[in-house]
Order: structure tokens, then C-alpha cells, then sequence
């Protein structure tokens, strides 16, 4: 099997565990097209992708762009910052303007949940979810098992914890249909408050308690805590304090060596240094940060070479 | 009796057949009798025709690297290139007999994929499927020997050329072919060392079968509706 079951990459759940082993072994190819002195291929020459970002994005939106411009695809850029979404157009609207300018692709970011799967029914182009609110993020799960597959040579036995706030990630989300789809077991570790009510309906292991939960696991994936997501000055707080989140939930260098194995440490960045992972665990040779962002390039040169395959030549 | 199988065998016209009978029989294209017989007798019995077999091949190779040598002396300046999947099985190949007659010398072999530097993407069906590309070694100011199994429309060559360019500028490209499918280039892109000529037509196709352990290698033609490719 050489093609996606998919036309739009919506999510992790509507892929199945074919299609993620293909985007997995075309990933493959692709890092070594990265790592050449010419790291471009002609492949997607006659497509053009439109990157509509709606929400604050550093690396995805690097990401992305790096990815597209590797495969020569044409490329233009919109951030809600600067845009006629402030003037009051209608994300549909949005989007159509831009189609008829002879857009084949479009990735996007958005802060509702549901907006990428909304658009894939409303207008006729391709969707790549950038990650859509706090529902799904499905490259960056792709590239958290790839390069976790890299690490260990298979991800299925595997157990994974996924350490912070649960309820604001999407990151989260996609990782654990991800991570279920290539048999590993998952467990999520947090506050109270930031542990979704039924999240055990989807298989995963509930824990509140961070060295309970490394000692069970042989990967942790260390969630940056959403600030922006945390309720405005005058609501109720999801935990006391930074301070006291920290002292709970916070991995550090110390807690690592205590465990009697090794476990690899993850994290989806930007890192709150301090916050969720002390400065010395994210520099060690524990973690596969750096590696992750490696991997997100080649990922989504995958994931678009796949995708754009399937765009029918006008 | 020449036009009289390829008509009913190919389920061409008599007409068509006639034409291409005609074709072949002319002056400038220069293909004999055997040829024609090629073409008529494969269809005749509907399976493949062996078109090199193993004693063949073994001779082809044979003068292949020789021929390697006397342009490249101890390959000081220049490396070999398979593109994937079979022109690297043909390199390995040329590789060990260039390493027999010259055991001293350093020969450099690396493979290379093409598929996302083709010109069909999004004219297939479906997306194809990369193999890996391994150059341990730097093409810049080398001479690149591009080695592949069968020359067609030259389409696959011209995206080898792209897909080296981006390892380095090499000071010189060179082109081997195990088979040369004559007089149906779609660009012009010719072969410097030549295994086989072969004239055949659109509808047959060329497969090089590399066995495992050489005891079954042979280069066969097809005709499309058996091909399994």
C-alpha cells in the first residue's frame, strides 16, 4: 500500500495504523533528503500550499514552511494578527478568498476545536490540521512516535506517560491515538483539575503521582503548561500556583536517576524552563527534544507528499 | 510469416502489422532477421523471451568492466552510481568483477534513489514508493559512472541526473546501461557503455531478473498484458 486511506489529515483518529507506518517510512526517505547539501526535492513543484495560522505558532508554522519549501511547493503565509479576520470575514469566506487565488493546500492552525474538519466539509482543497484548539495536533504526534520509534526501535509494548495538563492539549489528545494506534500503553499523570473527566474511556491509565508514574513508564512526555489556557485574571484557577505545580509535577535530574532504568524524556516545546522540566533534564542525554524537531520537518514533507499526491491536476 | 504472427499475436490489424514489418525491414534501422523473429516469436507463444541469459550475462559484465577500466584506470578520480532498485544490484555486480581483476584498486559504489525527483508525480494513481540513497563518499570533481538496468525514454536517467546534482558537481557523468531499448527516447540521453541493444516495441516490456545467487539471472522480454510489474 503506497497511498494515505485519507484526502484531509483531520486528526489522528481517522488514520489507521497502515497509513502511519507509511507516513512513517516516507518520513524516513525524507530525513535522509534533509541531512543532504541540497536538502530540496522537486516533487510538489506545481502545488501551492497556503499556511493559515489563526493562533501564535513558532516551530509548527517553521515546521511546515521548511517542509513545503524542501519540496519546492509554492508557499504563502497568513497570521490572524495581520489579516481581515479582525475585520469580522467568516473563516469560510477566509478560505475561499485565498482558494481562488489557485490554492491547492491548505495548513492550518485554529483556536476552536473542529474548525479543520469543519473546513474539509465546507470548501473543496486539501486540510492539514495544524493543530485546532485543544482537540487534535496531528503531525506533532506523528513526530513524537517516529522519533520515539527512532529511539527505541519499536513503540508496540511500550509504555508512555504523558505528564502535565492534559485538558488543555492537544498535543495529548493526538499523541494518545498515536501512541494506541502503534500498540503502545498509555498512561497520563497531572493535577486533578487538568485530567479530563472519562479520559480512562480512551485506555489510558490515570496517575497523579509523577514518581509513580516514571516508574511505570519507559517514556515520558512532558507537556508545557498552557499559561494562555488557564482562565483569565478574575477565574477560578486550575492549580494554586506555577510554584506549586512545579514542586509536584516538575521533572527534574535528580527524580530521573533515582529510577533504577533509563527512560526517555520528551517534550512538545516551546519548554517553560523550570516549569514543567528542569534546564538540566532537557539538555541531557535523556531527552530526544532536539531530535523531535528534526523529525517534524520530515515528517510533514511526508505528510504533504502524501497528501498532495492524491490533488487531482487542473 | 513474419507479418502473418505479429498480427495475430499482437491482436494488431494486418495492416499494422504490415507497417511495422516494414519499419523493421528498412535500410536505416538495420535490424535482421533474428530480430524480427524476436518479436514474432514471443508473441507467438505468448511468454517471456529470454533476451540475455546467465553465460551471457556473465560476458556482459565481464567486458562492461573492462571497458570500466580502460576509460578509469584505478578509479583514482572516479565511483560508480546504481540507481535503485536494480541498477544497484547490476553495480554491486560490475563492482565485484572490477574488484577481482583489480584487487588493489578502491572502487566507491553508492546508491540512488530518484522517486521524488520525477517528472509523474501526481500522474500516477497512487504515490510511489522511495528506496534509500547511500553516498558514503563526495561526487564533487569525480567522475560519476550512473550504472541502470534498462534505458527506455531516458526519463528516469534525466531525474538520476537531478537527484546527483544534489550531492555535489561532479566533473564528469558517465551513463551505463545493462540493456539499451533503442530508438524510444523520449530525451536525449545516451548510453557510454551499452550491455545489450534491443529494438522492441511499446507494448513489450524489459525485465532484468538479478537472483539471489546469480545462478538464475536473466534479462527477459515481456509483452504487457504478462508483465506483473
Amino acid at each position: 500500500m503506497s497511498s494515505l486511506s485519507v484526502k484531509h489529515l483531520l486528526g489522528i483518529a481517522d488514520l489507521t495504523q497502515e497509513d502511519i507506518r507509511l507516513i512513517f517510512s516516507t518520513a524516513l526517505n525524507f530525513k535522509e533528503v534533509i541531512n543532504r547539501p541540497i536538502k530540496k526535492v522537486p516533487s510538489l513543484r506545481d502545488i501551492t500550499i497556503a499556511n493559515l495560522f489563526f493562533e501564535n505558532s513558532t516551530r509548527t508554522k517553521l515546521s511546515f514552511e521548511l517542509a513545503e519549501k524542501r519540496l519546492s511547493a509554492d508557499v504563502v503565509n497568513f497570521s490572524s494578527g495581520s489579516s481581515s479576520v479582525s475585520k469580522g470575514e467568516t473563516l469560510i469566506d477566509t478560505v475561499n478568498n485565498i482558494l481562488s487565488m489557485k490554492v491547492d493546500l491548505v495548513v492550518m492552525r485554529h483556536p476552536n476545536p473542529g474548525a479543520a474538519a469543519f473546513l474539509s466539509r465546507n470548501v473543496d482543497t486539501t486540510i492539514v490540521n495544524a493543530g485546532d484548539g485543544t482537540h487534535e495536533h496531528p503531525t506533532q504526534a506523528l513526530l513524537d512516535v517516529f522519533s520515539l520509534q527512532q529511539k527505541l526501535g519499536d513503540v508496540a509494548g511500550k509504555k508512555v506517560v504523558i505528564v502535565g495538563d492534559i485538558k488543555h492539549s492537544r498535543v495529548a489528545l493526538s499523541n494518545i491515538y498515536c501512541l494506541q494506534k502503534m500498540g503502545a500503553e498509555v498512561m497520563v499523570c497531572g493535577p486533578t483539575t487538568l485530567i479530563p473527566k472519562h479520559i480512562e474511556k480512551l485506555n489510558v491509565k490515570v496517575e497523579h503521582n509523577l514518581q509513580k508514574a516514571l516508574e511505570w513508564c519507559d517514556v515520558a512526555n512532558m507537556l508545557r503548561i498552557q499559561l494562555e489556557r488557564q482562565g483569565g485574571e478574575h477565574d477560578v484557577k486550575f492549580f494554586p500556583s506555577l510554584r506549586e505545580y512545579t514542586l509536584q509535577y516538575g521533572l527534574t535530574l535528580p527524580m530521573l536517576e533515582q529510577l533504577n532504568k533509563e527512560i526517555v524524556i520528551m517534550h512538545p516545546g516551546p519548554i517553560n524552563r523550570g516549569v514543567e522540566i528542569t534546564s538540566e533534564v532537557a539538555d541531557s542525554s535523556h531527552s530526544i527534544i532536539l531530535e523531535q524537531v528534526e523529525n517534524g520537518v520530515a515528517i510533514r514533507m511526508a505528510v504533504l507528499y502524501l497528501l498532495a499526491s492524491a490533488i487531482e491536476r487542473n | 510469416m513474419h507479418h502473418c504472427c505479429c498480427s495475430i499475436l499482437l491482436n494488431r490489424s494486418l495492416q499494422d502489422s504490415l507497417d511495422y514489418y516494414t519499419l523493421l525491414k528498412s535500410e536505416s534501422l538495420k535490424i535482421n532477421r533474428a530480430q524480427v523473429y524476436i518479436f514474432a516469436s514471443s508473441n507467438l507463444f505468448m511468454k517471456p523471451v529470454t533476451l540475455i541469459d546467465k553465460n551471457q550475462l556473465e560476458l556482459i559484465i565481464n567486458r562492461l568492466a573492462y571497458q570500466l577500466i580502460e576509460n578509469h584506470d584505478e578509479f583514482a578520480d572516479a565511483v560508480l552510481l546504481g540507481l535503485q532498485p536494480r541498477g544497484v544490484v547490476l553495480a554491486e555486480r560490475i563492482k565485484d568483477r572490477l574488484k577481482q581483476i583489480m584487487p588493489e584498486a578502491e572502487i566507491h559504489l553508492g546508491s540512488l534513489d530518484i522517486t521524488f525527483f520525477r517528472d509523474d508525480f501526481r500522474r500516477r494513481d497512487e504515490p510511489l514508493k522511495a528506496n534509500s540513497t547511500e553516498i558514503d563518499f563526495i561526487i564533487e570533481d569525480k567522475k560519476v559512472i550512473l550504472i541502470d538496468d534498462v534505458l527506455y525514454t531516458g526519463r528516469t536517467i534525466r531525474a538520476g541526473l537531478d537527484a546527483m546534482l544534489s550531492y555535489g558537481r561532479p566533473s564528469g557523468v558517465e551513463l551505463l546501461v545493462l540493456v539499451d531499448r533503442r530508438f524510444s527516447r523520449e530525451l536525449p540521453i545516451e548510453p557510454t557503455y551499452i550491455g545489450k541493444s534491443v529494438d522492441s516495441i511499446d507494448s513489450q516490456r524489459v525485465k532484468v531478473d538479478f537472483a539471489k545467487n546469480t545462478s538464475n539471472d536473466r534479462v527477459l522480454l515481456f509483452n504487457t498484458e504478462l508483465a506483473d510489474e
